[in-house]
């Protein structure tokens, strides 16, 4: 998979949570400490995680890159290093780190990545539905049967055998569909950090990114979906 | 700036550590000893700690408190089916066990509190300052609870506590520092009462915990638990005895297969020797490593499933591992050291203390706050997942597990009832579906103004910081005012208990020091009594009869004086006869020197 990579330092354009120091007064402009009285400000709790850890809306991020902007920013933040701070200072750390760790927690992750730049583009992530997707609606409900019979027959016997071999080629089948959208959410995810880099303004460029979207919300939901089918296959079985 | 110490308050032993030029020290007592038993013990000149103490385990069972970092942040329905094997007595009070002790209950706050004031008074004296503040060291998987418990007790000892951190990591810290190692590790940490297991990324200073898991009553007590049952079973069959009837003699048997058990990480058999009551003799039987292994064995097979739980989490398998390091005394046992290598495929590395690495690692942590140390960073994470009740008596999570700390999660809160003034808010912690099945950490009811149903906003915030400790915190949304929450623990102390038990403390700190001096001064009554008696018996003749009969008369005032419990008053006996048999003592000098000289002659005599 190919990694954004900036071409140049990205600016910061941290959104903090008010527009002057907390302590001297003097106007913010999206930097971490006060320019006058170099105290600790803090972030905004609406700032995006993106902007949180200085990357761009993109969905094929370098973990490595990554990690690296979320260690210095700890090292920014981490309330161990204000212990000797002002309790106003200390609480902006606490705060501070609270919000990197969660927008670091939500951007490691490619899927959690996804379905939270879905959310920030297009509302609520809780859209994200867990019926099953109309092309599995059929297997799924002759598997949930299956499973049923698997629960009530005796696992020694027979039909238990049989039952549970079933079972596992289905599971098989059901993970390989899974990795199928896993590997289909990467060509989105490419798609749509090409998109964004092309940076056009046209209609067009407008209905792409709503089918972009579309396809990432639906295959985001159908993985979800498969993904619980197979954990609980996995705990019938074993 | 004020020194900041680092403390690891262990189920058996416990250390206080400090930095010095960039490495950490663990500061020993006058006999070179680093480690202070874990043991309180009321004795008839009052409360005594340490060493001292551990000697009343047999001697005086009911009265001698020892693993009571078992019992830390717990109810009394949480130990029950260990009950039976701690010979002094359990109550509960407002959710938090109490230990009985003479005419006087104490909650295991307290009972900590008395090892961290004899931690600190060691310290003190070693350092030669006074010391206000530390660092304490709990396991990974201590729950809220379990730390907030902690906290108190370092609060009841007079210290602030600015951090909690975990023994795993702690360990991690002074590890990094020696080593200066890259990579994964995994820390094994089996100790006294406790088993953690943590997995950590350690990369350009940076400690960053990837995930942790663990089993808080699960530790070397365990192992000395499976050899005390035997033996009670064997001396049942061999001498019809029923040993548990006898406190004293099953803490004999407790000491004796806890010895055994060490003995045996370095031969391959050892004799086992209890002293049987009502004199009926002693009990003897050889144990060998393998009979300890295979008694040991189903106890050490409980860590296994924690480690793989953990490699889990982490996303990873155990060849992703670089390097396992191993904690605690418990991994001393050579079959610790076979199933851990067994289960990561590489051998455990074994060349730091296992008892002294967590304080060591405390002390490290302690110099980071204090600004010493710049170039290292924890990175620790909340071993249990933290959420709320919510319809239907199931729990939804708010803050999962292995969430890396500070963490925080916000949940909007409204109203289903018009004019509803209040929404009752259960907090939650552990990995099951069910309220019931979890751990309940505290209530609290959240303020509402009197509105239509459906219209109050009410922004619940729940943070973990960095001591893996919960802050609850409330925005009314509508008005932008911030509500401040009473929280009340479901098992810990109060603000207000806590309080108390701090001055309770300072008090008691007074009748502490009252009952040395008077130990002291009886001591010191007791030597010049002997003194001068002897020295009446073998010069009264030397001086005039009256003179005698006045030391004789002083010395019976300083043997009445003597049980006094006012040590001045015995100091001012003491004095007066001092006063009264100077003059014998100068004539006695005299009459020696005399004795010395006769038969030399003068040129001798410089």
């Amino acid at each position: 998979m190919d990694h954004y990579t900036p071409e140049s330092p990205q600016p910061r354009g941290l959104q903090m949570a008010r527009s002057m120091c907390w302590h001297c007064q003097s106007a913010v402009t999206g930097e971490y400490f006060c320019e006058r009285c170099v105290k600790v400000q803090p972030v905004s709790k609406e700032t995006d995680h993106f902007t949180c850890l200085g990357f761009p809306r993109r969905l094929t991020l370098d973990p490595k890159k990554l990690e690296a902007k979320f260690y210095e920013l700890s090292r920014t933040f981490h309330p161990d290093f204000y212990q000797t701070k002002s309790p106003a200072e200390q609480t902006i750390s606490l705060g501070n780190a609270a919000v990197l760790n969660t927008a670091y927690r939500t951007l490691r992750d490619p899927i959690q990545r996804a379905e939270y730049l879905l959310a920030l583009e297009t509302g609520s992530v809780k859209d994200i539905r867990t019926s099953p997707p109309a092309e599995l609606f059929e297997e799924i409900l002759e598997l949930q049967d299956t499973l049923e019979e698997f629960r009530s027959s005796d696992r020694d016997s027979q039909e238990g055998r049989e039952l549970r071999a079933v079972l596992e080629t289905e599971q098989r089948g059901l993970e390989q569909r899974r990795q199928e959208m896993e590997a289909q959410l990467h060509q989105l995810f490419t798609d749509w950090d090409q998109l964004q880099d092309r940076g056009e303004a046209t209609s067009p460029a407008r209905e792409e990114r709503d089918r972009l979207l579309k396809h990432m919300r639906d295959l985001l939901s159908n993985r979800t979906y498969v993904t619980s089918i197979v954990n609980d296959l996995a705990a019938t079985i074993a | 700036m004020t020194r900041i110490v680092g403390i690891d308050l262990g189920t058996t032993n416990s250390l206080i550590a400090f930095m010095k030029e960039g490495r950490p020290h663990v500061v020993p007592d006058g006999n070179g000893r680093t480690m202070v038993p874990s043991v309180v013990a009321l004795t008839d000149n009052g409360l005594i700690v340490g060493d001292s103490a551990k000697e009343h385990l047999t001697r005086n069972p009911e009265r001698t408190v020892y693993s009571v970092k078992r019992f830390m942040g717990k109810g009394l329905a949480d130990v029950q089916n260990e009950l039976a094997y701690f010979p002094y007595a359990l109550t509960e009070t407002g959710g938090v066990i109490r230990i009985r002790l003479g005419e006087k209950s104490y909650s295991p706050p307290q009972i900590s509190a008395m090892v961290l004031k004899e931690l600190k008074r060691r310290a003190e004296a070693y350092l030669g300052e006074s010391l206000s503040k530390a660092v304490i060291t709990v396991p990974a998987y201590f729950n809220d609870s379990q730390r907030q418990a902690t906290k108190d007790a370092g609060l009841i000892a007079g210290l602030e506590v600015l951090r909690i951190i975990n023994e795993p990591t702690a360990a991690s810290l002074a590890y990094g520092l020696q080593e200066k190692t890259q990579g994964t590790i995994a820390v094994y940490d089996f100790g006294g009462g406790t088993f953690d297991i943590s997995i950590l990324k350690l990369k350009d200073g940076i400690f960053e915990v990837l995930a942790t898991n663990g089993d808080t009553h699960l530790g070397g007590d365990d192992l000395d638990r499976v050899l005390v049952d035997r033996f009670v079973e064997e001396i049942r069959e061999r001498h019809k005895i029923d040993l548990s009837r006898f406190p004293d003699h099953m803490q004999a048997v407790r000491l004796e297969s806890e010895r055994a058990k060490i003995r045996l990480s370095d031969d391959l058999k050892t004799t086992i020797t209890i002293e049987l009551p009502d004199d009926k003799g002693h009990f003897t039987r050889e144990l060998t490593r393998e009979q300890l292994e295979s008694l040991a064995m189903p106890v050490i097979e409980r860590t296994l499933a924690p480690c793989r739980m953990a490699l889990k989490d982490a996303g990873l398998t155990s060849q992703d591992i670089d390097e396992v390091v191993l904690v605690g005394g418990s991994t001393r046992m050579p079959l610790v050291r076979r199933r851990v290598e067994a289960l990561f495929g590489k051998a455990p590395h074994c060349h730091l203390n296992p008892d002294e690495v967590v304080a060591l690692g405390a002390a490290v942590q302690a110099d980071i706050l204090s600004g010493g140390t710049t170039d290292m960073l924890l990175l620790d994470v909340t071993p249990l997942s933290l959420g709320i009740e919510t319809m239907g008596g199931v729990m939804s999570s708010l803050i999962r597990r292995n969430t890396t700390i500070p963490a925080s999660a916000k949940e909007l809160f409204t109203t289903y009832v018009d004019g509803q003034t209040g929404v009752d808010i259960h907090i939650l912690q552990g990995e099951r579906e069910l309220v019931k099945d979890n751990r309940s950490l505290a209530r609290f009811r959240l303020k509402v103004p009197p509105l239509p149903a459906g219209v109050p906003r009410i922004e619940v915030n729940f943070l973990i910081d960095a001591n893996g400790i919960l802050n609850v915190t409330a925005t009314d949304m509508r008005t932008g005012q911030s509500q401040s929450i009473e929280v009340k623990p479901s098992y810990g102390l109060s603000d207000a208990e806590v309080e108390r038990m701090i001055e309770d403390s300072f008090k008691f700190a007074a009748d502490d020091v009252n009952a040395r001096k008077l130990i002291e001064a009886r001591l010191d009554a007791e030597a010049l009594l002997r003194t001068t008696e002897k020295s009446l018996t073998d010069a009264g003749h030397l001086v005039a009869a009256d003179e005698a009969e006045g030391i004789r008369n002083a010395l019976s005032q300083l043997a009445t004086a003597k049980d006094s419990t006012v040590p001045l008053t015995i100091r001012a006996r003491m004095a007066e006869l001092e006063q009264a048999a100077k003059h014998l003592n100068v004539v006695m000098l005299d009459d020696s020197l005399k004795k010395n000289l006769q038969g030399k002659k003068a040129s001798q005599i410089t």
